[in-house]
């Protein structure tokens, strides 16, 4: 039985001690090292150019859904830095660990990277980059001037903020899970993992699990209550949609993950036996139960992905999307599907064979809608005038590399292939292959796609095709020799291996790995060099792409309240049917606007969040009880304040629009 | 050719527009909230459905549960969904100091409920039968327990709502809130029926 073991605790500092800092591990404290002096400098620039103020008044207390949207993408970005990190420093060693040598990180540490790579990449890549794009994009495309409930935006951003603060904490204070991504018991329960990691990825977690469910909350309501009037369902444009149908999703899963998390809590904490081997629990169970979570997560990560690649795929082909209809049912039909196929991710379990087939066959037949999606696409493209733009590359690139992805999942869902292939490194190629192949090219054909609309200028093309050549060159690379690897029996999490023929595989994966870090480091400069060369690649009219939808037919970057009159709506591709029926743009009229009010009480809450979780983590009970009544009293207080709104005044909203009618006039 | 209607330019903006009332969204929000409360009750059922027969050896519901107890503390929770109600219903006809009352009753209520139920644990504890026990007793106390927190978390709130209706009247916002509070507590009191049902009344039968 997985009893609590006794542990050494102070008063006041619970079981943190100075042995919690891994001085003992060279790499990690030059990481440590490298990143509090980049902090220090950040943190010195701040300070030297005085922009504390200025950083807390427009951005970090700002409930504008636009503001909100680019913090979560920065978020994104950032953590992918540190997640690829820990990508490249597992091909590293799997390259290396041959012929007897043991590479040069011992169990713990690549154990904690293999852990921390998932969750990281998962919950604070993925879903920032997701949900910032939801939450910039979905407002402006439905004619809103913010979400149904900005305050909770704000908050939840900052909870998302304070789960990673939590994950990155791990790496310099304790230790992270070495149990893999979705920590099964019995391996994460007390008797197994006594240490802090499970609990920096359960408390991690679960202030971060707040967020996107509220966040998800916010965005539904948002879309039901707040389209423009004319925009009825079938009129929404398609990447609504897919935002609608994964918020949906967010809410019915979200909880479960909850759920699951806080009963492992249990019995890592209290010693109840949901999940222990003795006392009447089950493991099996906990399987189950994050898997009905995990299983609509990637399709929460991928719908919105879809939806992205419609709009580039009808802007760039200059048409009107190829069967709407049947893109919105499709979407619909895997939202529910996705809720019956979490099985397969243990068909190995011994469920039988009647069960087994049901939740293979149920997996094969989400392919029907994914691949009516695919089709859509190209009959989209078919005769249209196709630009070559950087999101329409980056589509492309989807279309092929993921179907490839998909077709080793329909392989994989064959209960009797996956008995060879389960926890094999084909799994691994298999879902990096939809993931990034889908997930991560969608974002980045969003980023482009949208980036003129957020900051008023393009990104820089050449290094754009840079970023996107090694990405996708390196992507291939790094994963075919995976399926390889996999088809002959390697499973992952493997860190040494006997075999030394298999090594050409892993040097060619790392050469992939290597390749995508220069696409990384080239985004990153094509963000640099186009931020400097902003005034050559400046779009003013608000419409770079000749889009259509509604975010197109505001400024670039729009006003605080996105639209001085809230637009009509007589068509699917509202914006393409102003531009075509004559629509000239209001020149008076205009009136006060009636917009939430900044707060800073959602970065004071999930602040105070963290801490809490912090001090479960090291047992430092009084201070958790103390953030806790903190917490309570600061949300019961944030009641108190009835004043949550203001006019913008007409004038201003007067003076910005003459400032862009001057701007439009000057162009023509 | 087009015909005429099709060469008129349709409107495309609102041009007289006014504020929206605040808090269009809020009666939405806050049921799909109650919705993904409710997933969390559902895997908390469920996992009770799995684990609810494995007393490792430990004593099992008969053993256990005092119907009438439970009668009792069910019949307070049921009557504090009725004050509530009487709660609304004055609030309807703009009465302060009746709806304070009643949420009050209600609270009081609550607190009975709550009572009983920390009676209840504490019984079984003292008898051995602690969460630790078995699966079946890790279950029992986190399912309903989890409903004795949301409770005491809707009694803490209804404090608060008592305040701010006694400091700012029954105004729009306030009454909005009372809204919520009271989807929250009828919420309560159906998952109640549940576990009334499917966690005593067929663990007495087994």
């Amino acid at each position: 039985m997985a009893v609590p073991q006794p542990v050494e605790t102070t008063f006041l500092f619970g079981r943190l001690t100075w042995q919690a800092f891994p001085l003992h591990e060279p790499i990690v404290v030059a990481t440590f090292a490298v990143v509090a002096l980049g902090g220090v400098a950040v943190l010195a620039a701040l300070t030297w150019f005085r922009l504390w103020g200025y950083l807390w008044r427009e951005w970090f207390t700002s409930v504008d859904h636009k503001k909100i949207g680019i913090m979560y993408m920065m978020l994104g970005l950032i953590m992918l830095l540190r997640g690829f990190a820990d990508a490249v420093m597992m091909r590293l060693q799997q390259a290396m660990a041959f012929n007897g040598s043991e590479g040069y990180l011992n169990a713990h540490h690549y154990d904690q990277i293999f852990t921390a790579h998932g969750v990281i990449m998962i919950f604070f890549v993925a879903m920032p980059l997701v949900t910032g794009l939801m939450n910039y994009v979905v407002p402006l495309q439905i004619g809103a001037r913010d979400v149904s409930f900005p305050f909770l935006n704000n908050f939840s951003f900052w909870m998302t903020v304070g789960g990673a603060v939590l994950v990155m904490a791990s790496l310099f204070l304790g230790e992270f899970a070495q149990t893999g991504w979705l920590a099964y018991p019995p391996l994460s329960n007390i008797g197994y993992s006594p240490w802090v990691g499970v609990d920096y990825y359960i408390w991690g977690l679960q202030v971060a699990g707040v967020g996107t469910t509220l966040s998800g909350i916010n965005l539904i309501c948002t879309i039901i209550k707040m389209r423009a009037p004319g925009m009825s369902l079938m009129k929404m444009p398609v990447f609504t949609w897919t935002s609608l149908c994964t918020n949906v999703l967010i809410v019915a899963s979200f909880p479960v993950l909850t759920a699951v998390l806080a009963l492992l809590s249990l019995d890592r904490y209290v010693g109840t036996n949901f999940f222990t081997n003795d006392f009447g629990g089950n493991p099996m169970m906990y399987v189950n139960l994050i898997w009905i979570w995990g299983h609509p997560e990637v399709y929460i990560l991928i719908l919105p992905l879809f939806g992205v690649f419609s709009e580039v795929t009808s802007t760039f082909s200059g048409k009107k999307l190829f069967g709407y209809t049947s893109m919105v049912y499709a979407t619909v039909v895997i939202t529910v599907l996705s809720y019956l196929v979490w099985l397969h991710h243990f068909f190995t379990m011994g469920s039988g064979a009647s069960v087994n087939s049901f939740f293979g066959i149920t997996t094969m037949i989400i392919s029907i809608p994914t691949g009516a999606k695919i089709f859509n696409w190209l009959f989209t493209m078919y005769r249209g005038r196709i630009r070559f733009e950087l999101p329409m590359m980056w589509t492309v690139a989807f279309m092929l590399t993921f179907t490839v992805g998909g077709m080793t999942g329909v392989l994989l869902a064959v209960p009797p292939a996956d008995f060879v292939l389960h926890n094999s490194l084909f799994l691994v190629a298999h879902f990096h292959n939809v993931i990034i192949g889908g997930v991560l090219f969608g974002l980045f054909a969003g980023i482009a796609y949208w980036w003129p609309k957020a900051f008023g200028f393009k990104l820089d093309p050449f290094w754009g095709k840079v970023s996107f050549w090694c990405w996708v060159v390196g992507f291939w690379l790094a994963f075919m020799p995976l399926y390889i690897l996999g088809l002959m029996g390697v499973t992952r999490r493997m860190r040494v291996f006997d075999d030394p023929s298999l090594q050409i595989w892993f040097i060619i994966a790392g050469l992939g790995a290597a390749l995508i870090a220069v696409g990384i480091a080239a985004m990153l400069i094509q963000m640099f060099v186009s931020v400097m060369r902003r005034e050559k690649l400046v779009d003013e009219t608000g419409d770079p792409w000749d889009g259509r939808t509604l975010e197109w037919s505001t400024s670039s970057p729009p006003p605080a309240y996105n639209f001085a009159f809230t637009p009509v709506v007589h068509d699917n591709d509202a914006w393409w049917d102003m531009k075509k029926r004559g629509y000239s743009r209001p020149l008076s009229g205009y009136r006060p606007i009636h917009m939430p009010k900044n707060t800073g009480t959602g970065v004071i809450l999930a602040g105070l969040s963290t801490v809490v979780g912090f001090a479960l983590i090291w047992y430092i009970w009084w201070l958790a009880a103390l953030g806790f009544v903190a917490l309570l009293a600061t949300a019961i207080g944030h009641t108190f304040n009835y004043h949550r709104d203001f006019h913008i005044p007409v004038e201003e909203v007067t003076r910005t629009e003459e400032a862009r009618t001057e701007l439009l006039a000057a162009r023509s | 050719m087009a015909t005429a209607a099709e060469k008129a330019v349709p409107t495309f903006y609102v041009k007289d527009e006014h504020d929206h009332a605040e808090g269009g969204s809020t009666m939405l929000g806050f049921w799909i909230y109650l919705m993904s409360d409710c997933l969390i009750f559902a895997i908390l059922f469920a996992v009770y459905g799995v684990l609810g027969t494995n007393y490792a050896a430990g004593p099992a519901p008969k053993d256990l549960f005092d119907l009438s107890l439970v009668a009792v503390n069910t019949t307070m929770l049921l009557l504090s969904s009725i004050t509530y109600g009487f709660a609304m219903l004055t609030m309807e006809k703009n009465r302060v100091a009746a709806t304070q009352a009643w949420l009050a009753v209600t609270g009081l209520f609550g607190l009975a409920f709550l009572g009983i139920e920390l009676y209840e644990f504490a019984h079984m504890i003292h008898e051995g039968a602690t969460p630790q026990r078995s699966g079946f007793l890790s279950a029992f106390f986190t399912l309903v327990g989890t409903h004795g927190l949301h409770v005491t978390f809707g009694t803490v709130w209804l404090v608060t709502l008592m305040i701010q209706v006694g400091k700012r009247g029954l105004i729009a916002a306030n009454r909005r809130r009372l809204m919520c509070l009271s989807m929250f507590w009828h919420f309560l009191d159906v998952v109640w029926i549940g576990v009334f049902t499917f966690v005593y009344l067929m663990g007495m039968l087994r």
